[in-house]
């Protein structure tokens, strides 16, 4: 087995088990939030929600009917061996995985609106390239993103004056209108930078930070806060159905900006936030950061 | 009677009628035994718009808004597993639903998310409710399904054909809209929409960054 057909390989089998598991943090997360709720719908609701996780590890099958168009952020060092093949390999796993998992088939070409029958086609699965100078490590963040968490997606620029109150009513807006159909409790990503690609790609990256990380910067990270509690009390809880909690975190991610312009976004994970991480050396030893027992 | 309570759930049992459901309200977890069919844009389309009469008798039954992950085991013969289905945005088939219940005369919608007024109308006027099943549980709905008894309008594909199937305690299922035309996502949105502006209110007063 070729290096390539090693790295393909581990991808896909991790892509698969992703599907099928979701990560620590979510759990955990997931495990804090469902002991908050004191209301007979929100606790059916969550019961439902672990049984599921329970029942697809045991029938060994996708645990959400969506298994999304898939996402990969890369963090590729320089001197990474397989630079060159990442991008195919990322695209030959995605097809290997889409078979093997099974994985729904989610990728309709534009235009000439057909689905291609195996998940991948021009431009998908996304892959966003960090380069990381003087590294020969490779960090891949495996995300599937689904229909109903995909759709709330927004961004716009809002003139200074807004400020970050208008921010807020941004990203507050968007949980009672879409939010609430997303699958809460949702992980809310808010990009603030110049422009809307920027702000937009950060708020999805945001996605991709550990439930409860914050910025490291003091007013951002206080802001994740407020909209996090925020978000809570307005009270659109499990399935936006009613209760205490409808968000698993808020992560703010930003850059600096024209003095004249606040480019700001929204993205969000629902409560199946089927995000991976993991880590390749140059001989391509692996170490799976997001699920706990899992080695290749 | 097409209402059992087994081990505490109240469970609706195919067929139901109008009558079963009048004390059914918003709010209310109950599951499904009996026939469920998966229905979704294009057949809404098919049976409103084309007037075509649709191929599975869902008349006093139940309709799944759903496009599920189905494995053929002997689809010559029409046998079909069904591993995965969770429900799809409910919102969709709004324009089609009060038609779509008028005409097949079904009495159990499950979705996901919200329906406006075209569905409680039609709940209200002929003895409907519109009902969600959460949202990302794929296998445990799965699970309940018995046996897919025939699969119709296969020329649509995989997710939009209408599967028929067989169901035992289908659910849990939490009533969006009941037999009265009350609607809960409509109700709760005006307390969200409230309870919004509050925290806009407040968590801008802490976050005058530009000073």
């Amino acid at each position: 087995m070729t290096q390539v057909e090693k790295m393909t390989d581990i991808i896909a089998k991790f892509i698969g088990h992703t599907a099928k598991k979701l990560p620590d943090d979510v759990i955990a997360k997931l495990t804090e939030l469902r002991a908050k709720e004191d209301s007979p719908m929100a606790k059916v609701i969550y019961d439902t929600m672990f049984r599921n996780q329970e029942l697809a590890v045991k029938l060994d099958r996708p645990s959400c009917q969506d298994t999304g168009v898939l996402q990969f952020w890369v963090k590729c060092g320089t001197k990474f061996p397989l630079i060159d093949d990442l991008e195919a390999l990322l695209k030959e796993a995605v097809i290997k995985a889409t078979f093997e998992t099974p994985l729904r088939h989610n990728s309709v070409e534009t235009f000439d609106e057909y689905n291609t029958g195996k998940n991948v086609g021009k431009g998908t699965p996304t892959v966003w390239w960090d380069i990381v100078p003087h590294s020969d490590k490779c960090e891949i963040y495996t995300y599937m993103a689904g229909g109903g968490c995909t759709l709330p997606g927004y961004a716009m620029v809002l003139m200074p004056g807004e400020g970050y109150e208008g921010v807020t009513k941004f990203v507050l807006d968007r949980m009672t209108t879409y939010g609430l159909n997303a699958c809460p409790p949702l992980l809310v990503g808010v990009g603030v930078a110049t422009s809307v690609e920027t702000a937009a790609l950060l708020s999805k990256k945001a996605l991709m930070r550990p439930i409860g990380s914050h910025n490291p910067n003091e007013c951002a990270a206080k802001m994740e806060k407020l909209l996090e509690d925020g978000i809570n009390a307005i009270g659109l809880g499990p399935q936006g159905m009613g209760g205490n909690c409808a968000v698993m975190g808020v992560n703010i991610e930003n850059t600096a900006r024209h003095p004249s312009a606040i480019g700001v976004a929204v993205n969000v994970g629902c409560w199946s936030h089927r995000r991976g991480h993991i880590i390749f050396d140059k001989d391509l030893n692996c170490e799976v950061l997001s699920h706990s027992g899992v080695k290749f | 009677m097409s209402v059992e309570i087994r081990d505490g759930k109240k469970i609706l049992v195919t067929p139901i009628s109008a009558d079963d459901l009048k004390d059914i309200k918003i709010g209310d977890i109950v599951y499904l035994s009996g026939s469920l069919t998966t229905c979704r844009d294009v057949a809404h389309r098919r049976v409103v718009e084309e007037g075509r009469e649709i191929p599975v008798d869902v008349r006093n039954n139940a309709i799944l808004h759903a496009g599920p992950i189905i494995r053929p085991i002997d689809p010559d013969n029409g046998k079909f597993e069904m591993v995965s289905v969770g429900p799809t945005t409910s919102m969709r088939m709004e324009k089609f639903e009060y038609d779509f219940v008028k005409i097949t005369g079904v009495r159990v919608i499950v979705g996901k998310g919200g329906m406006k007024e075209n569905t409680s109308n039609a709940c209200k006027d002929f003895g409907a409710i519109h009902c969600v099943i959460p949202a990302g549980n794929a296998v445990v709905a799965a699970v309940c399904v018995e046996e897919i008894v025939k699969a119709e309008w296969r020329d649509l594909g995989m997710p939009e054909t209408l599967w028929n199937c067989r169901v035992k305690e289908f659910g849990p299922l939490i009533v969006s809209i009941d037999s009265q035309g009350r609607n809960y996502f409509e109700e709760k949105k005006i307390e969200y929409n409230r309870k919004k502006d509050e925290q806009i209110a407040k968590i801008s007063e802490q976050v005058k960054f530009i000073k």
